[in-house]
């Protein structure tokens, strides 16, 4: 008896559901992928999810700033992973014309700092507390920074000041721009195959810190007064004296997601992933070299009771 | 008349040196006479032109329109025609054809079997040609399923089969419509040179809002670049048709139309092809940057690779790139020579026999769906059959850095000192204003005070955005790569050029590096030699290196043989050949060479900006980043009036060699 109300309580909420759907739009919602596993990942969870849903879902490749063009105009309608650290300017500008809307946080953190490899605790012992790197920038220095450390920073359209955090922290640095994510993981990987002194900037979620073992630097922590206030912090002279700040990864989507797929909107709403999760499926598909779609095949079966509440709601 | 000469070599000499002087002691001179503005455009001189641009820009995509036909509908109508053929072929070889979306999607016909892909290939190589070629194409796909690249390279042999077409067509007809109208070239030539050497990446965003997000804005960018050299071609293979030929045609009376395409075009196929050959080689050299806006396909799969350092899976999918550049090339020459041959048609045979090819492939293709239900390795090669060489390209790279860094280091640290840096120091330090003086002197004596006017013009323009430092960073990557590019590829050219069997393997080694895409081998450079200038010119010689060698053997080999002749009678020896009369006699044909590599070399600036340069490049991706298109553009139009002063100056040059060894008059 039990197992029959189950049964019908199924087939109604079905019926319901299916009701529902009819009110939608069939049209595919079009989610855009770029080219790093951890949003690719993020990307087609929700896709899933919204497949199950009984939505249509069309992936396009897209460039990460490009594709605000596409939100802004409705032939793109969800972005997965705008990060806090390098994509708020852009989100801001768009959100600001009305066509985009963001949808919230994905429950990703992004961090990004200075990281250095372990075995340069060996050479820099008061490492991680960044006052180490006052004392031991030679070890970090090549032929042409000499007698100044190198640091690899992020291409300059990530930002992150550290131009300016060098000056106002008075470290011995030289600052070199990796024009890419890829130049700059390719200097941590050529150094580490030599055990070479490199210190740079590594953000999370990536595969990077699971496959090579190390530490982000400890600097002062961000207050947004140290940014924009020289008196705070450290140095009473200048801004820009304390670590880089932390957010999280939000959802952006085109503002007529909201009307054109309201249920659809709900569920993307909702949706939530963690850090830890994310680290572990981003180094299980670049590490181990499983396919995307078995990891994200993975997530779905083992998360089935989460996304099956999301989108019951 | 000896006198005035000397005189005039040794002004040139004076302004030479003083040039060189002012560049190394620019700086503390104008600091000594407080005269800071010399050496760094004042910012409150700067004339902004980027805002209103980006509004202009804003006014065209958002409101401009003739009635009630908007701008952007008329572009979206142009995206919905190339779209319809694009999605054909994309169903047709990578997607297959289905009904419904989402959850009730139904699979009507799979997409072409990979066995019928190849069998069709082969069949087409042995009607253009002959075995041996089919054998090259039908070695060239099993490699693409074999290594498990076939997906990814039939979505981008979808789009390559769209943009070339366009490219060539379009190119044909524009060139022919300039070549009727001479003022039309003239009002071209500009055009094309700014489609050429504005980085796509200027214009992306504005491409994006026009033509919508996807494939087809790829597509799109990919035709404009792709296209200039094709026009280009076609203006100069049509002008140089034998005259006696066009006569021959006007005596039997062929109306305008016939003339063209009965006498003029046929006559200058050979040519043409070449066209379509650069056209195919830049569609496939965009592969990359289409795949950052929604081609995905083979480029998406090198970016990808990358991203996560797994160099072999990049190396892998580069080299399907140029494997899938050298199969649809050859295919393409051989058919172009097989339409041009006339073939008698065959009568009183059943249909069957007359296209046994067309049939076999045609049966197969049936095979494939019927069978391909119960056995899928007949549609999709079987993935636990695929090679990969992944493994061994990231130990060779290891192996490399652990083993050789500091040789590496060693090199590149000479390199920077003794050549790179000199030359940065010295044409930072030149005072601006000397700069464009000298310039529009080279432009006046070069040829005359129109193009000194364009080179002060263009020179005064860079000054006045404020982007002069960084043009001038630009200029030393591009010239000490350009140095470098010639001084390696002239020698490889007049050696294809003398020994066939060289030649031959010189001309492999150009077609790969001009199509294997520049990231491939970008991020091997990076792990031994750090990020900086120097791995960026290693970047910009490999690719800018091809024209070199190319330009040098074809002006060895066609070194009229009467004159070889002449110097053999003479006595000369073959040194004393090659020094005296070839080479003496290819110099213009060099010098386009180098013109061409200055070309190559500029249009290699975005990709080097990954890298971390600091010039115009990165100017222009910091504006894509900021999705400011003003700033993008006069960045991108800044590469491209240096593009266009060295290219009227080189071309100058040129003509003024040819006419000294009265080649021209």
């Amino acid at each position: 008896m039990l197992k029959l109300n189950t049964l019908g309580a199924l087939a109604l909420s079905a019926i319901t559901a299916s009701a529902g759907w009819a009110a939608e739009s069939s049209d595919p919602i079009r989610l855009t992928l770029h080219d790093w596993s951890g949003q690719l990942i993020n990307t087609k969870i929700m896709g899933s999810i919204l497949q199950e849903a009984g939505y249509n879902v069309e992936y396009v490749q897209a460039d990460y700033i490009a594709q605000f063009a596409g939100l802004k105009t409705g032939d793109l309608h969800l972005a997965m992973e705008i990060w806090e650290t390098t994509g708020r300017e852009a989100l801001d500008e768009a959100t600001a014309t009305g066509n985009v809307v963001n949808v919230g946080e994905t429950g990703l953190m992004a961090i990004e700092e200075w990281w250095y490899p372990s075995y340069m605790k060996e050479r820099c012992p008061g490492l991680p507390n960044w006052e180490a790197l006052k004392d031991c920038a030679e070890e970090f220095a090549t032929a042409e920074t000499a007698p100044n450390g190198r640091y690899v920073g992020g291409p300059v359209t990530w930002g992150g000041f550290d131009d300016e955090r060098v000056e106002a922290l008075e470290l011995d640095f030289e600052v070199v721009h990796a024009g890419t994510d890829a130049a700059l993981f390719a200097e941590l990987e050529s150094a580490y195959q030599r055990q070479d002194p490199v210190i740079l900037w590594v953000y999370v979620p990536h595969w990077a810190p699971a496959k090579y073992e190390g530490e982000f630097v400890e600097f002062p922590p961000y207050t947004p007064e140290c940014y924009s206030d020289p008196s705070v912090g450290v140095n009473p002279d200048m801004a820009y004296d304390c670590g880089k700040p932390r957010g999280p990864i939000w959802k952006a989507a085109w503002s007529g997601l909201k009307d054109k797929w309201p249920g659809a909107y709900d569920i993307i709403e909702d949706y939530r992933l963690s850090n830890e999760e994310m680290s572990a499926m981003v180094g299980e598909a670049d590490l181990d070299g499983v396919e995307i779609d078995t990891v994200v095949a993975n997530w779905m079966t083992e998360n089935k009771d989460r996304w099956s509440g999301w989108v019951n709601q | 008349m000896i006198r005035r000469l000397d005189n005039r070599a040794l002004i040139v000499c004076a302004l030479i040196v003083v040039t060189i002087v002012l560049g190394q002691f620019g700086r503390d001179l104008s600091k000594a006479l407080d005269m800071r503005w010399l050496v760094k455009f004042p910012s409150a001189w700067v004339v902004s032109f980027k805002d209103p641009i980006s509004a202009g820009i804003k006014w065209l995509v958002e409101e401009a329109a003739i009635g009630p036909v908007s701008f952007t509908d008329v572009t979206r109508a142009i995206a919905w025609m190339i779209e319809q053929p694009y999605e054909l072929l994309l169903n047709l070889l990578s997607k297959g054809f289905t009904s419904g979306q989402g959850s009730a999607e139904v699979t009507l016909l799979p997409a072409v079997s990979w066995i019928v892909v190849t069998t069709a290939v082969v069949a087409f190589g042995k009607y253009c040609r002959d075995w041996g070629l089919a054998a090259l194409v039908g070695a060239c796909f099993l490699y693409l399923a074999i290594f498990g690249q076939w997906d990814s390279a039939m979505v981008t042999l979808a789009s390559v089969m769209i943009a070339v077409p366009i490219g060539a067509g379009g190119g044909l007809m524009i060139g022919i419509w300039a070549y009727r109208h001479p003022v039309g070239e003239r009002l071209l030539s500009p055009v094309l040179d700014l489609m050429q050497t504005i980085p796509i990446f200027a214009y992306l965003v504005p491409i994006l809002f026009m033509f919508g997000f996807g494939p087809v804005s790829a597509l799109v960018a990919t035709i404009i670049y792709a296209t200039p050299p094709m026009v280009r071609i076609t203006i100069m293979a049509l002008k140089a048709v034998d005259p006696e030929i066009v006569d021959f045609g006007r005596m039997v009376g062929t109306t305008e139309r016939q003339l063209m395409w009965r006498v003029l075009v046929p006559s200058a196929s050979h040519s043409l092809m070449v066209g379509v050959n650069q056209v195919i080689m830049l569609t496939l050299n965009m592969v990359i940057i289409a795949s950052m806006i929604g081609a995905g396909g083979l480029g998406f799969d090198v970016l990808a690779a990358l991203r996560r350092l797994d160099i072999g899976a990049g190396f892998e999918a580069g080299i399907a790139i140029v494997v899938l550049a050298i199969a649809v090339d050859r295919l393409s020459q051989a058919f172009a020579e097989r339409m041009g041959q006339i073939t008698p048609p065959v009568h009183g045979q059943s249909w069957v026999t007359r296209h046994k090819r067309t049939t076999l492939v045609v049966v197969l293709l049936g095979l494939t769906w019927v069978l391909g239900r119960f056995a899928p390795a007949l549609l999709d090669y079987p993935d636990s059959h695929t090679l990969t060489t992944g493994h061994f390209w990231d130990d060779v790279v290891k192996y490399l850095n652990v083993n050789y860094f500091d040789t590496f280091e060693a090199v590149k640290v000479f390199f920077l000192q003794y050549f790179m840096l000199p030359i940065k120091r010295t044409l930072l330090g030149i005072p601006w204003p000397w700069a464009i003086a000298m310039l529009t002197l080279l432009g006046w004596r070069a040829g005359g005070w129109r193009l000194a006017l364009l080179c002060g013009g263009l020179s005064g323009l860079i000054a006045i955005t404020g982007l002069w430092a960084k043009a001038m960073v630009t200029v030393y990557l591009c010239g000490a790569s350009v140095i470098l590019a010639t001084v390696i590829g002239v020698p490889l050219g007049v050696l294809a050029a003398l020994n066939r069997r060289a030649g031959t393997a010189i001309g492999l080694l150009i077609d790969t590096l001009q199509t294997l895409p520049s990231f491939v081998y970008l991020i091997p450079v990076v792990m031994l030699f750090r990020v900086g200038d120097f791995t960026a010119m290693i970047a910009i010689v490999l690719y800018a290196l091809a024209p070199a060698v190319r330009y040098a053997a074809h002006g060895i080999r066609n070194v009229s043989s009467d004159l070889i002749e002449a110097g053999i009678v003479s006595g000369c020896t073959p040194r004393q050949l090659l020094r005296l009369v070839r080479m003496p006699l290819a110099l213009p044909e060099i010098l386009l060479g180098i013109n061409q590599t200055i070309m190559l070399a500029l249009s290699m600036l975005v990709i080097t900006a990954l890298v971390g340069t600091r010039d115009l490049g990165q100017e222009v991706y910091i504006a894509l980043t900021k999705a400011d298109t003003g700033r993008g553009l006069v960045a991108g139009l800044a590469i491209a009036f240096i593009a266009i002063i060295a290219d009227r100056l080189v071309n100058a040059g040129a003509r003024g060699a040819r006419i000294r060894f009265g080649l021209e008059s």
